[in-house]
């Protein structure tokens, strides 16, 4: 009778512990001190730091006026209807189209286009498919007729119910995009 | 008889003339739906980008778009086929109605169909015409038949224990009575017990039993001892829950969307960025509720009620679905970190994404079966060696390695080299 005791005090206290173990909390840490970094981190919320949080209290901030990010440049064109003409009717494309950067151009497709235009440009990408997206045009539709100038335009601001790209692709990595666009779209029948 | 006759005279009358009108209303039914069908592919194809039937997107919301015109605005057919086979005409007419339509839609152009003919037109506004089905009632089926197995299998466990329980005192009760009858018989002898010494006394007599246990005894404390040190500080199967609810199941699963489209940044720093909810909004600015079966699903099989969650980012980003803008405050969200390493490793996501081409799956695990994201990996220096240890380099189309490759391939006469050989386990790769 004893040991039956003893062994329910032992499954007891096992049970216990086992029980502490919470998925929706971290474990504990040794030294937490090595843990946390001293310096921002990335997404960090900044609420009373010593040198005075943030007006935000984020670690994310939206850069200074006047500055442009690095891979970035002034893009002078406007997000209007106006700035769309200028943009389809003068606009160039300033990098040489290579191999290189037309494959280069195939990947980023492929992760930022592809899943609603479709591999192919048809606009017939996974969302279409599956009717959560309708009425993608065809890259060769006749009644939008994009030129290179238009689909920088679009991917910077968006369009519709496309919404802007700008932050997922830098502007090399956007005239990339474009020039395999503009090779989909001389494929397109 | 006679009246007889004259019923059934009737009868035949009303035969034929049911028959008669089934025929035509059925034709007549045909070719409405082939209207109705050759409208709703059209609509689909070419008005959908920026039309829904029943809500505001980018243009007007179109459900019985033709009557609304010809009552409110006494606008008939004729300019329906204008304005959508050249709406800027119309707009650079000075047609009243054209001009409001323009600016109450945020001056967005629409595109021209000129290749339409007045069929097609006709064709979609027979569509557009439809009434508005009516949404069929919510099974609870599902959640029933999964109730009611719940209840079988508890039933059948019950009943198990209940026969067992019977069995048992049934065998209990048939030994006590023959214990009996063998006692009354004297058949039985109940034996005197012999003093012996006890098990635990032996036990501590015997010095060679108590060191091999006592040994054992370390050994297994260590065992615990060293995997409970071990574990601390892993986050392996951390599951925090976030402040919406996003299921990777659905969207890098189900609809097989990109996980670098929203972590973009994984290509190209340190980080894989939490996504902004810009990149949430491309995609939910037009998708505002999700279908009815993901909803019955997620309601029933998760908890979660989807389209509450998508409320959740409107009121986050301050969108208004009504208006199709940005009207209200926007207020941050407070997303849980899950994968947190120490701030003595650095660890860089563009070097394993983009350089190597390692697969985000390759050290998150399936998360496009998660419904909730947990830590696959323990993330462990363990665990980062081995790796390092088992992976080839990806040499291929990279400038930067040609020629250590070729120096490499030189001095050990191999085609492949682990990472590990690359400098890979140095300390200084990631701890500095």
């Amino acid at each position: 009778m004893k040991s039956l005791i003893k062994i329910g005090v032992v499954f007891g206290a096992a049970l216990l512990m086992t029980s502490c173990f919470d998925k929706s909390q971290p474990n504990y840490q040794y030294f937490p001190n090595m843990y946390e970094s001293i310096g921002y981190e990335a997404y960090q919320e900044v609420n009373g730091v010593p040198y005075g949080g943030f007006e935000t209290k984020m670690e994310a901030q939206i850069p200074a006026d006047g500055t442009i990010k690095r891979g970035w440049m002034p893009y002078d064109y406007d997000n209007t209807n106006e700035g769309y003409e200028a943009a389809k009717a003068e606009l160039l494309n300033p990098i040489p189209t290579t191999e290189e950067s037309l494959a280069k151009g195939k990947e980023l497709y492929g992760i930022y286009c592809a899943v609603c235009h479709g591999n192919k440009g048809d606009g017939q990408g996974t969302l279409a498919k599956r009717e959560k997206f309708l009425g993608i045009p065809k890259y060769n539709d006749p009644a939008r007729a994009i030129t290179e100038g238009s689909i920088y335009h679009v991917i910077m601001y968006g369009k519709n119910n496309m919404g802007s790209h700008a932050n997922q692709l830098n502007t090399k990595e956007r005239w990339q995009v474009v020039q395999y666009v503009l090779k989909l779209k001389s494929e397109l029948k | 008889m006679k009246k007889v006759n004259h019923r059934n005279s009737i009868s035949r009358i009303l035969g034929a003339a049911l028959a008669l009108m089934l025929v035509f209303s059925t034709t007549a039914f045909a070719q409405d739906d082939a209207a109705v069908a050759a409208g709703k592919a059209l609509f689909n194809a070419n008005c959908a980008a920026c039309h829904k039937l029943d809500s505001k997107s980018t243009g007007p919301a179109l459900r019985g778009v033709e009557a609304r015109l010809a009552e409110d605005e006494g606008l008939d057919r004729e300019w329906l086929y204008k304005w959508i086979r050249n709406s800027s005409a119309l707009i650079k007419s000075g047609d009243r109605y054209a001009n409001k339509v323009f600016e109450e839609n945020k001056r967005s152009v629409m595109t021209a169909f000129p290749t339409f003919s007045n069929e097609d037109i006709d064709n979609i506004l027979a569509y557009t015409a439809q009434p508005k089905p009516i949404p069929p009632k919510p099974e609870i089926t599902p959640g029933e038949e999964t109730a009611g197995g719940g209840f079988s299998t508890q039933v059948v466990l019950i009943a198990l224990i209940v026969l067992f329980g019977l069995l048992a005192l049934g065998l209990f009760l048939v030994n006590k009575t023959l214990r009996k009858f063998a006692v009354a018989n004297g058949t039985l002898n109940i034996e005197k017990e012999v003093k012996r010494p006890s098990l635990w006394k032996a036990f501590v007599q015997n010095q060679f039993l108590v060191i091999v246990s006592v040994i054992f005894l370390m050994l297994g404390a260590a065992y615990f001892a060293y995997g409970y040190f071990m574990q601390v500080g892993v986050d392996q199967g951390y599951q925090p829950i976030q402040p919406i609810h996003y299921s990777h199941r659905i969207h890098a699963g189900d609809n097989k969307i990109e996980c670098k489209y929203c972590h973009s940044s994984a290509r190209v720093s340190k980080h894989s960025g939490i996504p902004s909810l810009n990149v949430c909004m491309n995609c939910h600015k037009n998708i505002a509720q999700v279908s009815d079966d993901v909803q019955r699903e997620g309601v029933t099989k998760y908890g979660v009620d989807y389209n509450k969650e998508i409320q959740k980012l409107y009121n986050a980003t301050g969108w208004d679905p009504a208006q199709q803008d940005y009207v209200n405050e926007p207020k941050p969200v407070k997303w849980v970190r899950i994968h947190n390493l120490p701030d003595f490793v650095y660890f860089n996501h563009s070097q394993h994404v983009s350089v190597a081409g390692v697969e985000c799956q390759t050290c998150h695990g399936e998360i496009q079966e998660m419904e909730i994201v947990e830590q696959h990996a323990p993330l462990t220096m363990g665990w980062c060696i081995n790796c390092h240890r088992d992976t080839d380099v990806n040499f291929k189309g990279n400038a930067y390695y040609e020629k250590i490759h070729e120096q490499l391939k030189d001095k050990y006469g191999v085609e492949t080299f682990k990472a590990a050989k690359m400098g890979a386990l140095e300390c200084g790769k990631c701890h500095y």
